[in-house]
């Protein structure tokens, strides 16, 4: 006998292996014109996976504190063999993966992925996009310069609008009544322990509904094959999807190799908290509509603060984005065309306001 | 003037419901405030009468609580005209320009009386006055030169932090280019009236109104205020070390010193001018029309070939800095981290400055030893900013190397998954 085949016996023998991936095994993907939709998903898994690699060699140079955190990245990128690749691609990816997850939620909407029985991926689907945008407003504040430090003032203070619980989260999340180095300990902790606790298990959750209810079909279609089981067509998931997207993550991986040698992640100037905020201060590109649409809001509101609205509205929209498959019929053939007219002005209303924020002085 | 008192007094009776509405509002809300009814009417007058309530509220007068009557006298208080311009209230009506410094000084010159508004405001403006070319002047009977109100303006009078005031740093050349810069009006005097033209292309004034650093030098920092006078030949370096310390100790080491001195000639401005003071270039050391060493030295002496070193050296050091930061902007630009370097290139620039200010001693050894520190740290930076280059050059190479392996494995995959489906 292969040594190869002593070794998964073996293993079979124990964990019961056969049993456990024989699902893999049936597992199929839809095949239609729209089928390359499905890689998103994946792309975004795989540079969550790089994240977590790089991370982990990150902390091994990284000193979370005021007077040590920007010099640590500063060696890490001039003195570490190969630092600077490592956090490039870190910065990079974590751009990438919070694009590629604002694409795949948009294609789900689209392609209407998430009618029943999929509203569970796609709450938790939603509740991973928020995680992923955390990280990234913590993980920006790490490296402790000047626009981090001030984006996180100016993200913070939105916070601490809230009314009632909005001073106590601000309080919370930064360490006291001031950004300071507590702030900078405390998003650390957020960055490499809460937030990737909590991902993780979402992300397990989310696969395993994508396992246990299969990838769904655009609603014209799933009449059709069900009227037609005939016109069905699949892809056996492995090895022909699974090799389809390791050339997606392959590709994904040489396009952030390219963007961290040609573009290496710019490290700015050390953050002082004593000096004035730089003129045009704004956050990363992931949070620009939401900051922009907060700027344009008029300071009074009828009776009420024009801030305080925005960031209300913007709570109360979350929460309706996360309940969204809830207000969609169970049947293919009475979709509501309002939720796709939403997606598409949720989709120009962001991009627009994005570009606007970027311009903007 | 064609007004006369009775029409004052009627304009003042028109317009008094309003001020009387006024007042009283203001003293039913215990805002307690001077009276000061001479406004009422003098508000309406045209110039030379008129001063609007607007205009003497932002006079700092006005704001510490006096009144036109603290200077022109009168009854203020009274709504009848001729009872607040009665001589018999001590009515001194239009203020005699012979009268002025002596009237300012009745309150500026007593330190007791000044201590309640500003425990820190000088008191001895009037004797500096005296001592002032306007002073002296002033006293021989000349009505032209300037006395506090043309400086300082009146009715709408300003502390000198005010940028608005006519004596703040900001505004001074401006104040006493109003006479300065006035061919007729200084033709009896015979002196220049280009100083403003000068000093406003000077790197003085550069410093001030486009840099806006108030410590920059205008008129009064080198002729002084109140005390103005042309600093004498033999002073000039004092006025000037007031600020280039380092220069001045130079040269007052130096053999130019004594040599300047043997033919009265003023120091510092001989080289640099007064007013119209340019940015200091290498040039000024060459022999160019800018050039200043061969205005006094012979060509080929041993001067001149200490001059044409010196040039030579202080080129160099600006080259290599030059250089290292031209090689340094392409690695940043290149996303390198070249920012020690970068600071190393502000240690290379102020030895380069140095020089600049060692130059005044006239030694070619000491300015030798600062050129040779800058060269070392520019040469550093330099080779940082090369080597940050060849390695933004190996990291593309990777790159290459690493897109083709993964454009290899991506051919290598789908030819698999053809053969697999096939």
């Amino acid at each position: 006998m292969i040594p190869q085949r002593t070794m998964y016996n073996w293993l079979d023998e124990r964990l019961g292996w056969d049993a456990l991936i024989a699902p893999l095994r049936k597992k199929t993907v839809p095949l239609h014109r729209l089928s390359y939709w499905y890689f998103l998903g994946g792309i975004t898994l795989f540079l969550f996976v790089i994240q977590v690699l790089t991370g982990i060699l990150l902390i091994l140079y990284y000193r979370p504190g005021a007077n040590e955190a920007f010099e640590s990245v500063q060696y890490i990128m001039t003195q570490v063999q190969f630092g600077w690749l490592i956090r490039s691609i870190h910065s990079w990816s974590a751009n990438l993966m919070i694009f590629t997850a604002f694409a795949h939620m948009f294609s789900v909407l689209f392609l209407k992925a998430y009618r029943k029985p999929r509203e569970l991926t796609w709450v938790t689907g939603v509740i991973l996009l928020f995680l992923v945008m955390g990280f990234g407003f913590s993980g920006y504040l790490l490296p402790w310069n000047t626009l981090a430090f001030f984006a996180t003032k100016v993200g913070t203070e939105i916070t601490g609008q809230v009314p009632v619980i909005g001073k106590p989260v601000m309080i919370f999340l930064r360490g006291g009544e001031e950004v300071s180095g507590a702030t900078l300990t405390r998003f650390f902790g957020f960055h490499v322990a809460v937030l990737p606790g909590l991902a993780t298990l979402l992300i397990l959750l989310h696969l395993l509904l994508v396992q246990r209810v299969g990838i769904s079909v655009p609603p014209k279609l799933e009449m059709e094959w069900d009227a037609n089981p005939a016109a069905k067509r699949e892809m056996k998931f492995f090895p022909n999807f699974m090799l389809r997207e390791l050339m997606a993550w392959y590709v994904a991986l040489g396009v952030l190799g390219a963007l961290a040698a040609v573009f290496p992640w710019n490290l700015g100037v050390k953050a002082d908290p004593f000096v004035p905020a730089p003129a045009g201060i704004k956050p990363e590109w992931y949070f620009l509509f939401m900051f922009q649409t907060l700027k344009l809001i008029p300071p009074k509101v009828w009776l009420i603060d024009g801030e305080v609205l925005g960031i209300l509205a913007f709570g109360l929209i979350g929460l309706l984005w996360l309940l969204l498959p809830f207000f969609e019929s169970d049947q293919p053939s009475s979709t509501k065309r309002w939720i796709t007219g939403v997606a598409v002005f949720a989709l120009a209303y962001g991009a627009a306001m994005s570009v606007y924020g970027y311009f903007a002085q | 003037m064609g007004i006369s008192r009775s029409n004052i007094r009627l304009l003042g009776r028109a317009r008094l419901l309003l001020p009387a509405g006024l007042l009283l509002l203001s003293a039913s809300l215990g805002c307690g405030q001077t009276t000061n009814s001479c406004l009422d009417c003098h508000s309406a007058l045209p110039d030379p009468l008129g001063v609007s309530q607007e205009k003497f509220s932002q006079d700092i007068h006005a704001q510490r609580g006096l009144t036109c009557a603290s200077c022109h006298g009168g009854d203020p208080t009274s709504d009848d005209a001729d009872k607040a311009m009665s001589r018999k209230a001590g009515w001194k009506g239009k203020i005699d320009r012979k009268q002025i410094p002596q009237l300012c000084g009745s309150c500026h010159s007593d330190p007791a009386y000044m201590r309640q508004f500003n425990p820190s405001l000088r008191t001895d403006q009037l004797s500096q006055y005296t001592t002032s070319v306007h002073g002296k002047r002033f006293a021989a009977g000349d009505g032209k030169v300037a006395v506090c109100t043309d400086c300082h303006s009146v009715h709408d009078l300003r502390p000198p932090s005010d940028s608005r005031s006519t004596v703040n740093p900001v505004n001074v050349a401006n104040t006493c280019s109003h006479c300065h810069a006035d061919v007729g009006y200084m033709s009896a005097y015979k002196i220049p009236t280009n100083q403003f033209a000068e000093y406003s292309k000077s790197v003085h004034h550069d410093a001030l109104m486009v840099r806006g650093d108030l410590s920059a030098p205008t008129c009064t920092t080198c002729h002084g205020n109140h005390g103005a006078a042309p600093p004498g030949v033999d002073k000039v370096q004092n006025v000037c070390s007031n600020c280039h310390t380092f220069q001045a100790q130079m040269y007052e080491k130096s053999s130019h010193k004594e040599a300047f001195q043997a033919v009265s000639l003023p120091g510092c401005v001989v080289c640099h001018g007064n007013h119209g003071i340019s940015h200091p270039t290498e040039a000024k050391l060459g022999t160019g029309p800018d050039a200043v060493c061969m205005q006094c030295h012979t060509p080929g002496d041993a001067c001149d070939q200490a001059r044409a070193g010196l040039q030579r050296a202080l080129g160099q050091l600006d080259e290599a800095i030059k250089s290292a930061d031209q090689v340094l902007s392409v690695a940043e630009s290149s996303g390198m981290d070249v920012s020690e370097a970068r600071l190393g290139q502000d240690q290379a620039r102020d030895s380069l400055t140095k020089a600049r200010v060692t130059i005044h001693s006239f030694r070619t050894d000491l300015v030798d030893q600062d050129i040779q520190a800058g060269l070392k740290i520019a040469a550093k930076n330099l080779q940082a900013g090369k080597k940050a280059m060849a390695e933004r050059n190996y990291r593309r190479v990777g790159l290459g190397i690493s897109l083709g392996a993964i454009a290899l494995v991506l051919v290598g995959l789908r030819l698999y998954i053809k053969q697999i489906e096939s």
